[in-house]
């Protein structure tokens, strides 16, 4: 059984159909990057997996149960963390808040004292700067705040939306490996991005996705040396 | 000695501006929405503070008495509260702005009318006696009446207490997240409804103390009594910077003071009917000069 899997899944914005019947699954442990243009409806399928948006049809099973119809607020304890497109850090609350309501569903003082040990760990700019208006950090660390802060959840899968968008091409690469050592610890990643190359090279699969709809899809290996996908996503 | 007398009669006042501007600044910072009905909740507060006090603890400690009956008022309100947000504003949470604001104002109504059915159309009066054993004597010619200390004495012990829990809590953290990006907050696991429903409970509770002040200071309370002190508060958190909790107290205050001393002015040159429109201007004037209020946030428009 695939960890999440959505069926025939349809989407609208009131008369507008922004995703028209798409399908698709990510097995548990994999890296699965989802690449298409601006407006081809990545980050609209992202919010109707979190429950921001709810589907016109179709359905959305996490480990075999449908979650087309649970409120956003209960997906994050079902174990579907969310990385926002452009980070949406809280930048009124220090980074130690922000971290702390990546942690709201969760109760054990001790188990989430760990998580927060092993996430400032893994990005030690956050530790120095804990009591610091998130506002106040730079583009890359407010991005390792918004990893940070979905991983205080301890998610089985953690939803990427464009994670390298906006950062220099230096700091590209260490999110991609910070991606990779995510994955590498036992997190499935569901991965949106418009910068195609980055993500084929870390993803087991991809899936194209065109105006609503599914045009490709496959190992990421395979992708990459795709002659449609050079032409119209890697700049080839 | 005037001057000072005037100086304490405005902060007494603006205390109880103060709390409940923060309700409508709580609400507006967390629903986004202008709670129009807000200040009819203060008069069912003082109605339900009037009516217990008369009716149910006559015989008591008057201080004892009182407390039974601010109690009373707050729980009250504060169910009154989360019942009003439930039934009236929760099914337009996509609706437009102007759909939840009129529908605000037919809440008012609504209570308004309720009252006048239940209450009656006069004004009921009662005396907080018991208040002038708080009277603080400074000398011959100063007295900061007892109904003054509580007020002053109340505000600050709530103001500290919510920016405590706002800043502190866990809920309060929740509230914060809430108020900049609903969104996003949601997808922390935070539930916006439930969110939504506890600042109309805190706001509401709040409404409950301030009819309780409100009837300490006027001594009389009627159906639309909440009215005025409504849209003054309103005034007061427009004046501080709406959404904004420090805010809503200095902008409470400044808002008790200046009325008092327009009363006071006003009434040697037997204008004393102007008062009202003075802080109306005072709302203009925040709108003209510095529209985001004192402690606003510059609002800024997502790109």
């Amino acid at each position: 059984m695939a960890m999440l899997e959505i069926n025939d899944l349809q989407v609208s914005y009131g008369m507008i159909n922004a995703i028209k019947g798409i399908s698709f699954s990510v097995e548990k442990g994999e890296i699965i990057a989802l690449i298409g243009a601006n407006g081809a409806g990545k980050t609209t399928t992202m919010h109707t997996i979190s429950g921001l948006l709810r589907p016109k049809s179709g359905n959305i099973l996490f480990n075999g149960v449908d979650i087309s119809k649970v409120p956003a607020h209960k997906i994050v304890s079902m174990g579907i963390a969310q990385v926002p497109e452009r980070r949406r850090v809280f930048s009124q609350l220090s980074v130690m808040d922000n971290l702390k309501m990546g942690a709201f569903t969760r109760s054990d003082a001790r188990e989430k004292e760990e998580t927060l040990e092993m996430i400032f760990q893994r990005f030690p700019r956050l530790k120095e700067r804990a009591n610091q208006a998130a506002g106040t950090l730079s583009g890359g660390e407010q991005q390792m705040l918004a990893m940070g802060r979905a991983l205080m959840s301890k998610p089985q899968l953690i939803l990427m939306d464009e994670p390298s968008m906006g950062l220099s091409p230096l700091l590209v690469s260490e999110v991609f490996d910070i991606i990779q050592s995510i994955n590498d610890a036992g997190t499935t990643v569901l991965l949106v991005e418009q910068n195609a190359k980055k993500a084929l090279s870390i993803a087991d699969r991809a899936y194209v996705l065109e105006t609503g709809t599914i045009s490709l899809e496959g190992k990421a290996s395979d992708l990459i040396n795709d002659d449609s996908v050079k032409k119209a996503y890697l700049g080839e | 000695m005037s001057f000072l007398n005037t100086l304490f009669n405005g902060i007494s006042l603006g205390s109880m501006y103060a709390l409940i501007a923060l309700g409508y600044t709580m609400v507006y910072g967390i629903a986004k929405m202008l709670n129009f009905a807000h200040g009819d909740v203060i008069m069912v507060g003082g109605i339900v503070t009037l009516e217990v006090m008369q009716n149910f603890v006559s015989g008591m400690n008057p201080i004892v008495g009182a407390l039974i009956s601010l109690l009373a008022a707050v729980i009250i309100c504060t169910l009154l509260g989360v019942v009003i947000e439930k039934i009236a504003y929760k099914p337009l949470r996509s609706a437009s702005s102007l759909a939840v604001l009129i529908t605000a104002i037919g809440v008012s109504y609504f209570l308004q009318n309720v009252a006048l059915l239940t209450f009656g159309s006069k004004k009921k009066m009662i005396s907080f006696a018991f208040l002038d054993k708080f009277d603080i004597k400074i000398n011959e010619q100063l007295t900061i009446q007892g109904s003054t200390v509580i007020n002053i004495v109340t505000m600050v012990v709530i103001m500290i207490l919510l920016m405590l829990f706002i800043k502190f809590t866990k809920a309060g953290t929740a509230m914060r997240a809430v108020s900049e990006d609903n969104g996003a907050a949601q997808l922390m696991g935070i539930n916006v409804n439930g969110t939504i429903s506890l600042t109309f409970a805190i706001g509401s509770a709040l409404a409950g103390v301030a009819g309780f002040m409100f009837l300490g200071s006027y001594a009389a309370i009627g159906a639309y009594s909440g009215t005025m002190p409504g849209i003054k508060a309103f005034t007061a958190a427009v004046f501080g910077g709406i959404g904004s909790i420090p805010g809503a107290m200095i902008g409470g205050l400044l808002l008790g003071v200046i009325e008092n001393f327009a009363k006071s002015i006003l009434a040697n040159m037997q204008l004393g009917t102007l008062v009202d429109p003075i802080v109306f201007i005072v709302l203009i004037l925040v709108l003209l000069i510095k529209p985001s209020g004192l402690l606003g946030k510059q609002v800024r428009e997502k790109v």
